[in-house]
């Protein structure tokens, strides 16, 4: 062997090793953090941690029940109005767009998905909760505005992907572009499309920024829409920055709940996509 | 593997009892003299953009005929298939002026959805949709408003393809799962459904195998007497084994059509003569 192909063959298995290592680092973050996070909080999970208001601080028992219903209020409110309107948005930039319209649109999405989320809490402010008050429904306004645009370009390229063939199928069958559209091309990029969605409300039940001037916060349960509300980002930001030892342990609990909650439905709508997802296999 | 040769010598029997019967019922003109005209191409040109992709064809498509198209890759066969049920028309920038008709109306006229009801197609890679065998076939009724059970449709139009007694015991198994032969069948099946009058064929056996060939051909020959069918094949001895008549295209322009066992035997321009005896393409 002479030298040159040494060289190549230590750097070969130099680089494979350095991103292997980096792999590996992004990986154990993520058992890191859910490690000090069951190591921490863990012990403060029971049964009144689910079940009971907060209670004052020097008193124990206390939970955050009303700050998990907050949150999966919020993040179904966001669905239902983020959701709609990104998986149509994506459907229009894959399929019916020209070429000037779609650019706008997809520039304006692509913007909105790097603005700052404390931003879209302002901007959800000045609309909604200036007009009436601080309230759920405010908290899901934001929450929807900022789900949009990541739902809307995940949509348009997932159906983009879908082979051409099969709308050719479905044109030479008679169908119309509409049609087309909703019995071939949606139907065959749902997988992708669900993940996608996914994949956003997961990362918007996790916000904290937008909701501190919307949902506000409540220390108290929350009826109906319309009044202030608890959410489990907004209760660990309090808990965390807060004097008091019993408050951050609470916090590290909040934390792993909401955790849990993200991992475990990611895990359950996963499975079940994968039921039939041999479907999509071709 | 034994299998393989009987039903390619069927296959081949076949196209050739087809071949020898058209010899004898015809000899030069294009459409044997018996048949009824199904579909007639006048004057058409066609462009992508600028580029004028078919110069002035003219073809005449007899009625429960198989009309095979032949040409090297690119010189506009597929087009020229494609503009018979207006599938040029899902491409951006295309447009073409002369005029196609079918049993005598100019399909320009005709409504899109009506049009393709009745001149279907088939390509040239497999493309079941993602859905259950039975939806597939199902699609074009449910699509055209039928609704509710389409048991007796879906049964008849498997069975027309040759394919219903592989599939009948898993209608409601993803047509993905099924073999490059028979998902080709099956998309035969799902054009039959809606009872076309004219099936288009884009190189329907280009993906396939010698064994699932024979198959598709054996099938296209049963058809005939309740469709009229055109196939565009790269394979000449296909054309010469499923086709009644030949229309040989070069470079967007028709050079040729006449019987197929006239254009394969006594080629009257120096051109198709060059191309069936490969001497290009």
């Amino acid at each position: 062997m002479n030298a040159k192909l040494i060289w190549r063959k230590s750097l070969n298995v130099f680089m494979l090793s350095l991103t292997g290592l980096c792999a590996l680092l992004t990986v154990s973050a993520l058992f890191v953090v859910l490690g000090f996070l069951i190591y921490h909080g863990g012990k403060d999970l029971s049964w009144n941690f689910f079940t009971r208001l907060p209670v004052p601080v020097g008193e124990t028992g206390g939970g955050m029940a009303n700050a998990m219903l907050g949150s999966l209020k919020l993040v179904f409110l966001a669905a239902l109005f983020g959701v709609p309107i990104g998986v149509l948005g994506g459907v229009y930039l894959a399929e019916f767009g020209g070429n000037t319209v779609p650019f706008l649109i997809r520039y304006t999405a692509d913007l909105l998905n790097g603005a700052p989320s404390i931003v879209i809490g302002i901007f959800a402010y000045t609309v909604v909760v200036i007009r009436f008050h601080f309230s759920t429904l405010a908290g899901g306004f934001a929450l929807g505005v900022m789900v949009i645009p990541t739902v809307m370009r995940n949509t348009e390229s997932f159906l983009r992907d879908v082979p051409r063939s099969l709308r050719e199928g479905s044109f030479a069958l008679g169908a119309n572009r509409w049609k087309m559209v909703a019995t071939v091309v949606v139907p065959a990029a749902r997988q992708g499309i669900l993940t996608g969605v996914l994949l956003a409300l997961a990362r918007v039940a996790g916000e904290t920024a937008p909701l501190l001037f919307t949902a506000f916060g409540n220390a108290f349960w929350s009826p109906g829409w319309s009044q202030p509300t608890a959410a489990l980002p907004l209760v660990i930001y309090t808990y965390a920055l807060g004097p008091y030892e019993e408050w951050h342990e609470l916090a590290w609990a909040g934390g792993l709940v909401l955790l849990a909650m993200v991992l475990l439905t990611n895990i359950v709508v996963r499975g079940f996509l994968s039921r039939g997802a041999q479907v999509e296999r071709s | 593997m034994n299998a393989a040769f009987p039903l390619m010598g069927n296959a081949a029997a076949s196209g050739k009892t087809a071949a020898s019967k058209i010899t004898v019922e015809s000899s030069s003109s294009p459409a044997p003299e018996n048949a009824t005209l199904r579909m007639k191409v006048s004057s058409l040109n066609f462009y992508y953009g600028r580029v004028h992709a078919l110069h002035n064809i003219s073809l005449d498509i007899a009625a429960n005929r198989v009309t095979a198209l032949i040409g090297p890759s690119g010189c506009g066969k597929s087009t020229l298939l494609r503009t018979l049920n207006r599938m040029h028309e899902t491409v951006r920038h295309t447009h073409l002026d002369g005029e196609i008709a079918l049993d005598g109306e100019n399909i320009l006229t005709l409504d899109v959805t009506q049009l393709r009801r009745r001149v279907g197609m088939v390509f040239q890679r497999p493309n079941p949709f993602p859905k259950s065998i039975y939806d597939n076939v199902a699609y074009g009724l449910r699509i055209n408003g039928h609704s509710g059970r389409l048991d007796d449709a879906v049964e008849k139009s498997l069975r027309r393809a040759a394919v219903w007694d592989e599939v009948k015991d898993k209608l409601h198994k993803p047509a993905t799962a099924l073999s490059g032969g028979q998902q080709q069948r099956l998309c035969i099946a799902r054009a039959l459904a809606v009872d076309p009058e004219v099936l288009l064929l884009d190189e329907p056996c280009s993906a396939l195998d010698p064994v699932n060939t024979a198959k598709i051909e054996e099938l296209l020959f049963e058809l005939k007497s309740t469709c009229t069918q055109v196939i565009v094949t790269h394979n000449m001895q296909q054309a010469a084994r499923v086709s009644d008549s030949t229309a040989f295209v070069l470079n967007g322009e028709l050079i040729e059509f006449a019987t197929t066992a006239h254009l394969f035997t006594t080629p009257s321009d120096p051109r198709t003569e060059a191309y069936i005896t490969g001497r290009f393409g």
